[in-house]
């Protein structure tokens, strides 16, 4: 797995931060909005430029920041897997984002018309060029490659439909993930919906004031098992279970009572054979909105009961990365399986009113096989994705 | 593995295909570069004062499934697969264009929200109550065909009985502006007729909705079966024909055994010969149709190309607008569909008589 995000440039160094408990959130540098005063984000600190010259890209590149911030987090995925011939198998990739090149987009929007300059970014006007270029910087050729956008449930749907690819027969391996980078577009849109914090965001605290915004990228290598097998590979863990359900209930909000997180963890619990106590730790959604805390909670007491498992919301500390979330927190979830520990909840002071539940607030080493990871998005799409240590 | 029957289908397109009773029996001639859907009355199908707040994707998408849900005589669905390039685009635009205009002042959230790729798959399962499983693919001229392949995995592996699948793109003028000052649409107008023969560079842009109803339950009204899809994000020329034989040898055909090839040329000098190689190669023998002359070109144009197959499997004919050689196949069984876009993400689709 690979990961680029406001708590580091690669899995060891977000794995540090989770342990240090060291949140990536600031004020935005990079984009020169006016909301700059009122919102706080998860701001990747290397510069287009820099990741530029990471990637070794030509000048005349039209790459936007997703495609950049995509392709530093799949090659180090690529890498970690310890893949050397990409052709080898019939490799796909399935690539999620909302924002695409959007930042291009809003920068170049007029200029288009008559900077020919400019012209090499509208390529780039639709959601699938940034999975392109990744398939590109892999070398994917001639094969599978496609992109999904539900919007923050996105990248979960990624890792949803790569197990099924290979479930099926179809590919042997699939690099599944997502990247969104932060832009006006994005910014403004949350801000309208006035669901943006102007501090830190506090998961599942009573006196939340919405989600801080964050850009990122994460990849996976999902390998069928006679991939593992005739490779010797050492496996980082196993897509177990996985769901999908809409809440059919509000273009933007969430039931009240989280129908259709509910349906999403029952279906992922039901297709990993498992029962609600064998899940060890629950990596929320936990986007630090009014609407999404109150639904998910009340989605996992649906499920779970009186017997809700240690849980968190890593959000306080990369932002909502919207609809690279599923990858990025996929990945926390696989380091807490790997590591037997459980990632606090940060900046939470006080109780919800409409129920008992306490995210997880301190570093906790515990023995961990299983971890369900939910992610929920606009137009009711709830996905909840299961990562074990066994087959 | 269970098998893959199209149950229903429906249409808005830039012809008047939302009538299932008919195929192509009139045809809406235009001399232009872009061509919009032709509209039915959407008040028979969506109330009025839900109609005049929808995104056009979302009206046009509205209509499509509820033309192939009740012809497929479901209320609901397992799933809602939805493939769209650009999804709600008009209103992308004017969230952009406003915070630039404005300079980040008196925003409404109204079009962002309707901009979320998804906004098309939410508004279907909010209108029918539907809490399963809904994804949307963006991704170009794939778009279509992902939501195809996801919806045949699931119906084979009986993870769901009956899907509604469908694609979706429409026109923002922006978009189109912005397209035409890179000379991916057409500088000079075409006829319908004459969108082949114009041998200049870009396509004739369009928009539209088709929708299916997916089933591994065969009826006596079924289309056809979806046999296979495979999607390439790149394929080079000369590796194409390669690439067309090995699809059908996986589905254990030989090239005589289409009956029918569906290809996606749009009159762009620069990456119609894509098609040639098909067309003078392989299938040199074989009855071809074309159809985007049509149905304009868009991300998702390749549903109304599957629209068309279907159509033709089910009622046995083939309009001769659709021709793109003399020959004619002496049955009408097997349709083998190709598509690409500016020479990527390329598509083949397979569906049989059943």
């Amino acid at each position: 797995m690979g990961i680029i995000s406001a708590i580091g440039n690669t899995v060891a160094e977000n794995y540090d931060a989770l342990i240090e408990g060291r949140k990536g959130i600031s004020r935005i540098s990079k984009i020169n909005t006016i909301q700059r005063d009122e919102i706080m984000v998860g701001e990747i600190a290397a510069s287009n430029d820099a990741l530029i010259e990471l990637l070794g890209l030509p000048p005349e590149n039209n790459y936007c920041r997703t495609a950049l911030l995509g392709a530093v987090a799949a090659k180090e995925a690529i890498a970690n897997a310890q893949i050397t011939d990409i052709k080898k198998y019939r490799t796909g990739l399935v690539s999620a984002t909302s924002v695409g090149g959007m930042d291009m987009t809003e920068k170049y929007y007029y200029d288009y018309l008559t900077d020919t300059s400019t012209q090499k970014y509208i390529d780039g006007h639709h959601a699938g060029d940034s999975t392109q270029k990744v398939a590109e910087q892999l070398g994917i050729e001639q094969s599978l490659v496609t992109s999904i956008s539900t919007a923050c449930s996105s990248a979960a749907n990624s890792i949803m439909f790569g197990a099924r690819l290979i479930k099926s027969g179809k590919l042997d391996r699939v690099i599944v993930g997502g990247a969104d980078c932060l832009s006006k577009f994005t910014i403004n849109g949350f801000k309208t919906l006035m669901i943006l914090s102007d501090t830190y965001s506090t998961p599942f605290d009573e006196n939340r004031k919405g989600l801080n915004l964050g850009e990122a990228a994460a990849f996976l290598v999902l390998e069928s098992e006679e991939v593992v097998k005739a490779e010797n590979k050492n496996v980082l863990a196993y897509v177990k279970g996985y769901g999908n359900a809409n809440d059919a209930y509000h273009q933007t909000a969430s039931s009240e009572n989280g129908d259709g997180a509910t349906l999403a963890m029952e279906k992922a619990l039901k297709v990993a054979g498992y029962e609600p106590s064998d899940i060890d730790y629950i990596n929320a959604h936990g986007t630090a909105t009014g609407n999404n805390d109150l639904s998910e909670g009340r989605a996992i007491i649906n499920v779970f009961g009186s017997n809700v498992p240690d849980f968190s919301s890593t959000k306080a500390y990369t932002g909502h990365t919207l609809a690279a979330a599923g990858a990025i927190e996929a990945v926390f979830s696989v380091l807490a399986l790997q590591h037997d520990i459980i990632f606090p909840n940060l900046n939470y002071k006080t109780q919800m009113k409409e129920f008992s539940l306490r995210p997880q607030l301190a570093l906790k080493e515990k023995g961990l096989d299983a971890v369900l990871s939910n992610s929920l998005g606009f137009g009711g799409n709830c996905s909840t994705v299961i990562f074990s240590k066994q087959a | 593995m269970k098998k893959v029957y199209i149950q229903s289908v429906g249409s808005v397109s830039a012809q008047k295909t939302f009538d299932n009773s008919e195929f192509l029996d009139e045809i809406t001639e235009y001399y232009d570069t872009i061509i919009f859907a032709v509209n039915p009355v959407y008040k028979d199908y969506i109330p009025p004062a839900a109609a005049r707040r929808m995104a056009k994707g979302i009206k046009m998408s509205a209509v499509a499934s509820k033309i192939a849900l009740t012809e497929a005589e479901v209320e609901n669905v397992d799933a809602i697969i939805t493939g769209t390039g650009m999804g709600c685009v008009r209103d992308s635009e004017k969230f952009v264009s406003a915070i630039i205009d404005n300079d980040e002042a008196y925003l409404t959230p109204t079009s962002f929200i309707q901009s979320t790729h998804n906004t098309v798959g939410g508004q279907i399962a909010l209108g029918l109550g539907c809490k399963g499983y809904n994804f949307t693919y963006v991704h170009s001229s794939i778009s279509f065909e992902s939501a195809l392949l996801d919806a045949k995995m699931q119906l084979e592996l009986d993870e769901a009985s009956t899907i509604l699948v469908g694609g979706v793109d429409e026109l923002g003028d922006h978009t189109v502006a912005i397209h035409r000052a890179i000379n991916h649409i057409k500088l000079k107008a075409v006829s319908l007729g004459g969108l082949l023969s114009s041998r200049t560079e870009g396509a004739v842009f369009g928009e539209g909705a088709n929708f299916f109803v997916l089933s591994n339950e065969k009826s006596d009204t079924s289309y056809g079966e979806l046999v296979a899809v495979d999607t390439f994000n790149t394929l080079q020329k000369g590796k194409l024909i390669e690439a067309a034989i090995t699809f059908l040898t996986q589905n254990d055909l030989k090239v005589t055994d289409v009956d029918l090839l569906v290809l996606g040329n749009n009159g762009d000098i620069e990456f119609d010969d894509y098609y040639r190689v098909l067309q003078d190669g392989l299938f040199s023998e074989t009855q071809q149709l074309y159809y985007k002359h049509l149905s304009g070109e868009f991300n998702t144009a390749s549903s109304f190309g599957l629209w068309l197959a279907s159509k033709i499997l089910k009622t046995q004919t083939v309009p001769g607008i659709v021709n793109l050689n003399d020959l004619s196949a002496s049955k009408l069984d097997v349709i083998l569909l190709y598509n690409q876009y500016r020479g990527l993400n390329h598509s083949f689709t397979l569906v049989r008589k059943c």
